[in-house]
């Protein structure tokens, strides 16, 4: 059977939208993963850019760690923590933490570090406390450096999801690997087409949160870089 | 010391890199009052200035605000209790042109609604149009920019302002009406301002007392301005103040002119001498319904009805002008003539240029 056509067919069929295990429900679980993973990675990451963003310190180790955890592969390193720690949802998520937290990360820290320092000064002239520079100044200027990072983070993690289901967990992955086992070459094919409409879904979701988010006044020249 | 609102006791700055941007400054604000720093580039105003409001810590000696050393008080309520206008704009690129003015209120804790209200009504104050209030800085000429962040510093209303070259992206008529609403808010509130400037005619008029630095961060002179110009301190005050400085020095000499009589012509064509028994020269000035001058028509071109052809006018001398004043209206004016109005602006008549430098020679007499 022709490849392209086997794909529509399956992504077509009534039958793979309903019901246990059907496209749906994988969705959400995928869509599920994906999001514990990223509000633990900003609740992580975000704190801490900003942290060394302001205060300029550690801003050689954020790089340096940044850049190691990157090159970590995460099918590695989900292989290794499920050995650790054995079967279960911590394993993948955990290794897609790991994932997220670099380019969320060096965003955030870049952000802020970017920051005009004649703006930072006029604030702080006109009285503000270092953490009302912070927050009222240096976060909003930062947010769309750092929402650039955290929607880059988001498409990595939503792609790399999959690995879940070589634990025997479910997600959009599910279709990967029982696909192979069955040769199913369309409903491989069908389901990464699915990964690729979800992140680019969530990718437009996240840039409208951006644009909501970002000051009419920044939006021509991100960072107050002027 | 309860009247000195700032004082500087031995202060010196030296950056890190080893520059003395401030050497031993000793000096006293009277409360109420403006002092003017003025100095070529790089000679430590800004540095002098900083220090107040501890944006920047001096290497030695105390400064104090109302005999407080200042780095005794806490650094937000210190800046809070200050109004401060930057030698860049320093507006908060996100954030409107009303709540970039509103800014020290908010820290201040008042309302949204009464901060805006400030905001709102320091436009005007300013001479912005209401419409630039929702706009952001960089929406905004360095102009407009410049009064925001003058208007930022007056928001809270604080008892002390620090301004550094406020003015000095705005045109030269806009910085005349600015000026003349520092004075009056300086005389109507009792706020005490210290105000960076590189023009030696802004020092003039606005300075109850001007700090001259030299390079290198060393005080100069600090005396009432018309001290300054008249007395310098040394060479450097001399060369710094200009050539001008005799020229300037008129502006505090008010001494009465001898007025002569000049043809005018009205809008209808109606000619009378003003101001005198007969007319000098033969220059006609044309005046409006009111009386007031329109420009002046060359001898010989008086006889047409046309009044395209008259000379547009020079300044105009007012009752109780300076002498810097009626001396520039006779030169600006095109027939070397002086016009001089009354407070309504109705031509009262001219002056000779001759008339004006014997008051110049007359006030030099009494003051020797
Ligand atoms: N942060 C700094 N680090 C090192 N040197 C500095 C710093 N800030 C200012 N200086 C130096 O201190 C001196 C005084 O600077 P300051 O800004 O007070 O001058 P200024 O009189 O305000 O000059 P201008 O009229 O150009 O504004 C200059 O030589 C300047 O280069
Ligand atoms: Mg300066």
């Amino acid at each position: 059977m022709n490849l392209l056509a086997g794909t529509w067919q399956w992504l077509v069929d009534p039958a793979n939208w309903s019901g246990a295990g059907a496209i749906p429900s994988r969705i959400l679980e995928h869509l599920a993963y994906s999001g514990i993973v990223m509000v633990v990675a900003v609740v992580v990451a975000v704190p801490l850019g900003l942290l060394v963003g302001h205060t300029g310190r550690g801003s050689g180790a954020v790089i340096g760690v940044s850049g190691a955890l990157r090159a970590l592969p995460t099918l590695g390193l989900l292989t290794l923590f499920s050995l650790l720690m054995g079967l279960g949802l911590v394993p993948p998520l955990l290794a897609l933490v790991i994932l997220a937290v670099p380019p969320i990360l060096t965003a955030t820290y870049a952000g802020v570090a970017e920051v005009s320092p004649q703006v930072k000064d006029a604030a702080k002239a006109q009285g503000m406390t270092p953490l009302q520079v912070l927050t009222r100044v240096e976060m909003p200027l930062a947010l769309p450096v750092a929402m650039g990072g955290i929607r880059n983070a988001a498409l990595q993690v939503i792609a790399t999801a999959t690995v879940a289901a070589y634990i025997n967990l479910g997600g959009l992955g599910r279709y990967l690997i029982d696909g192979l086992a069955v040769r199913d070459y369309s409903r491989m094919l069908g389901s990464v087409l699915l990964v690729a409409v979800l992140a680019l879904a969530i990718d437009a979701v996240l840039a409208a949160l951006q644009r909501a988010l970002t000051s009419p006044g920044i939006r021509a020249s991100p960072a107050g870089a002027h | 010391m309860g009247n000195h609102a700032i004082s500087f006791r031995d202060v010196r700055k030296t950056y890190p890199d080893g520059t003395t941007a401030v050497d031993d400054l000793s000096l006293d604000v009277p409360e109420g009052s403006l002092t003017v720093f003025v100095g070529p580039s790089g000679c430590g105003k800004t540095t002098s200035l900083r220090m107040i409001n501890r944006m920047v810590e001096p290497t030695s000696g105390t400064v104090e605000v109302n005999g407080q050393d200042v780095s005794s008080v806490p650094e937000a309520r210190l800046r809070r209790s200050m109004g401060y206008v930057m030698q860049a704009s320093g507006l908060l690129p996100h954030r409107t042109v009303l709540e970039n003015i509103a800014t020290v209120p908010r820290l201040l804790g008042r309302s949204k609604r009464e901060s805006r209200e400030r905001a709102e009504s320091l436009l005007e104050t300013i001479g912005l149009d209401r419409d630039l209030g929702g706009r952001y800085p960089s929406q905004l000429s360095g102009g407009q920019q410049q009064r925001v962040g003058v208007a930022r510093a007056l928001a809270a209303d604080p008892p002390v302002l620090l301004m550094d070259e406020p003015f000095s992206a705005v045109d030269p008529v806009v910085r005349a009406d600015l000026q003349r609403e520092l004075l009056d808010l300086k005389q109507r509130l009792n706020k005490t301002i210290v105000f960076v400037t590189h023009d030696m005619d802004e020092a003039v008029l606005l300075g109850d007392r001007v700090a001259v630095f030299a390079t290198g961060g060393r005080l100069a002179q600090y005396a009432p301005p018309e001290q300054v110009l008249r007395a310098p301190a040394d060479q450097f005050v001399s060369d710094f103040v200009g050539r001008d400085r005799g020229f300037r020095a008129l502006s505090f000499d008010s001494h009465e002119v001898a007025l002569s009589g000049v043809l005018s012509r009205n809008h209808e064509g109606e000619t009378t001498v003003l101001g005198g028994s007969e007319a000098t020269g033969g220059w006609t000035l044309e005046v409006d319904a009111a009386g007031r001058p329109v420009g002046w028509l060359a001898p010989g071109e008086s006889d047409g009805a046309d009044t395209s052809a008259h000379r547009v006018g020079g300044s105009l001398y007012r009752p109780g002008g300076s002498l810097r004043s009626a001396l520039d209206a006779a030169l600006s004016s095109p027939s070397g003539l002086a016009v001089a109005v009354d407070d309504s602006g109705r031509v009262r008549g001219v002056l000779r240029p001759q008339d004006v430098l014997a008051a110049i020679e007359q006030a030099r007499g009494a003051r020797s």
